[in-house]
């Protein structure tokens, strides 16, 4: 009997780990291929070849990518757009969820049943589009980042991080005749490292990726982030733009997998850099718990 | 007497409170402006919006556009895509982060669970762009799939360029996307089952799937009657942006959805009021299905998004 159970519990254990590594290697395989196609020759490529490890591996494809004026552009908007976007989020966030996590705020409930509703309701894509181009932002920066300055569901986590930190470690400010910004700026916001470490990292995540909002409010290629031109290439197929490189490793079908390929890693490759600290961040439970509001 | 003094006392709150409505102050002129604003823009469904005249300046024409819609020969295209496509979200989206959740709660090595987890969360937070550009390619007739397939003895397929194909390829992305970040919360769940329940099956001789089937799946059956209901609440909530990227107008007949339609009418036919009336539709169906399925949870889970 109990020879046989751990018998069927072994065979449990074996085959739930071996689905497991199935799952796992079905959602990492694509990202791996994408890197040895993206780093083999185009021999190999165009009969197929490359399967588990890269042949030939050489970076020509890489090269001939960050070669076009305007994709290294793109790279450049991307990377101004996430560092102001991610700013003025964590400003504006703690701005906001500062006042609402204290309970002796008159109208505080008032405040927030009016910013909840427009997780659950709002104007649509039209409304939106008008009002920036009637505001002049089209093709400015502001029309990237501004829109988007507070995530409710960014703000809520940070408020309940707020709310969890004990009244008694502002108490004596407070009776010392501290005002409201001296005790945010000097009490609060020195405990709160974890949760604006998360959310800046969740920030710069979500301005790194942004695609609607720069699909909508930018018309000229000199401002388009990376994500456009990723979308135009790969999805689109408008190799216009990246004529210039195909020419450079001569012009085959091969070659435009490669370099589609390494695009979409480049465009991928912040994240992927970012992903370990998120990760830690997020074993630290920072996040857990404090998702209600 | 009573109501003067209730507003003494408010106005003594509000003084005492002028430096937290200084901080908010940004914030709000925010959400009035980016948020609300576009509420108010709303009312160009029921006009004649025409750029030179602006929002005031245009004229009523009541529900002129709504009519146009409902009369539109796409319409019901268009509302049997949105529905379909939630329902197979629900049919085959649904279960699978639960069935992982299941199975990755049963491994017993910690650092093989810790990597599985890692790895199953990264393509949340890769963008929408990469993932729709990687499903495009891998999925044309030379891509990654058809040599997967090809290896079975299947014939190449250029699977988006078949409309019968559009809601398998959406789907299954969809699950690749989000099966790991999805399975947090049952997880989370799971780690709340008590041990001692699973301890007691074991010496009754349960094997490990009955302790699955009889102990830890009622454990978290509430979380998921809940997010069930909230997953309802959603179905024609459709992830605008991945349609919009995924289809293309060789397989509307599929892929074609009612946001993707506003966004095509509106930014590209520049018919603003037209498809702001589309818009309107589509958000006011979301909220009614939201608010319904909001109140079943209440009923039934007493837990509630407000």
């Amino acid at each position: 009997m109990g020879i046989r159970r751990s018998w069927s519990e072994k065979t449990f254990e074996i085959i739930n780990i071996m689905v497991l590594l199935g799952i796992t290697i079905a959602i990492f395989y694509p990202f791996y291929y994408m890197l040895i196609v993206s780093i083999s020759d185009n021999v190999s490529v165009m009969t197929n070849q490359v399967k588990w490890l890269p042949i030939n591996p050489s970076f020509k494809a890489y090269a001939a990518v960050f070669k076009d004026p305007l994709i290294l552009n793109g790279f450049v908007n991307s990377f101004v757009y996430m560092v102001v976007g991610t700013t003025l989020n964590i400003i504006m966030t703690s701005l906001c969820a500062y006042p609402l996590s204290r309970n002796d705020l008159y109208g505080k409930n008032l405040f927030m049943k009016l910013i909840v509703f427009t997780m659950f309701f709002s104007g649509g894509l039209i409304p939106l589009f008008l009002l920036v181009s009637n505001l002049g932002l089209i093709n400015s920066i502001a029309a990237v980042v501004l829109p988007g300055a507070i995530s409710v569901f960014n703000m809520i986590i940070m408020r309940s991080f707020f709310q969890s930190i004990p009244f008694a470690l502002t108490e004596a400010a407070h009776i010392d005749g501290a005002n409201d910004l001296y005790v945010f700026a000097r009490i609060i916001l020195p405990l709160s490292k974890p949760i604006v470490a998360t959310l800046i990292l969740f920030y710069a995540v979500s301005q790194w990726n942004a695609f609607m909002g720069p699909l909508m409010f930018l018309t000229e290629k000199a401002n388009y982030p990376i994500q456009l031109f990723v979308r135009n290439i790969v999805i689109e197929g408008q190799t216009s733009d990246i004529g210039m490189a195909i020419g450079a490793t001569g012009a085959s079908a091969a070659a435009e997998k490669s370099i589609k390929y390494a695009i979409i890693l480049a465009a991928a490759a912040p994240v992927i850099a970012l992903y370990p600290f998120i990760i830690r961040y997020f074993e630290k439970g920072v996040m857990v718990g404090s998702v209600k509001g | 007497m009573m109501e003067s003094s209730r507003w003494m006392q408010a106005r003594r709150n509000i003084i005492r409170g002028k430096y937290l409505y200084l901080m908010l102050a940004l914030p709000v002129v925010y959400f009035a402006l980016f948020k609300y604003g576009p509420m108010y823009g709303v009312v160009i469904a029921f006009k004649d919006f025409k750029v030179y005249d602006g929002i005031m300046g245009s004229d009523w024409v009541g529900l002129k556009y709504f009519k146009r819609f409902l009369s539109d020969p796409n319409f019901w295209t268009l509302v049997k895509n949105t529905i379909v496509l939630g329902l197979y979200m629900l049919i085959f989206g649904f279960p699978a982060p639960i069935l992982f959740a299941l199975l990755v709660n049963e491994i017993r090595q910690k650092w093989y669970k810790k990597t599985v987890q890692s790895i199953s969360y990264l393509p949340h937070f890769i963008s929408m762009v990469v993932v729709v550009s990687m499903v495009v390619t891998f999925t044309k007739e030379d891509g990654l799939i058809n040599q997967i397939t090809g290896l079975f003895g299947a014939e190449p397929i250029s699977f988006l360029l078949h409309a019968e194909w559009f809601r398998t390829v959406f789907v299954a992305s969809e699950i690749w996307q989000t099966i790991g970040w999805s399975s947090i919360i049952y997880l989370a769940a799971l780690s709340g089952v008590n041990p001692e329940e699973t301890e007691a099956a074991v010496i009754d001789g349960a094997n490990r799937l009955q302790q699955m089937r009889y102990v830890v799946l009622p454990a978290i059956t509430p979380t998921i009657v809940i997010m069930f209901i909230m997953n309802i609440g959603s179905i024609l909530d459709v992830s605008f942006e991945k349609v919009l990227l995924l289809q293309n107008p060789s397989i509307y007949e599929t892929a074609d959805v009612i946001s993707t339609y506003v966004f095509r009418k509106g930014l590209e036919g520049f018919q603003y009021s037209f498809a702001t009336a589309v818009g309107l539709f589509n958000s006011i169906v979301n909220l009614m299905f939201l608010v319904a399925a909001n109140q079943l949870a209440r009923k039934f889970g007493n837990s509630s998004l407000w």
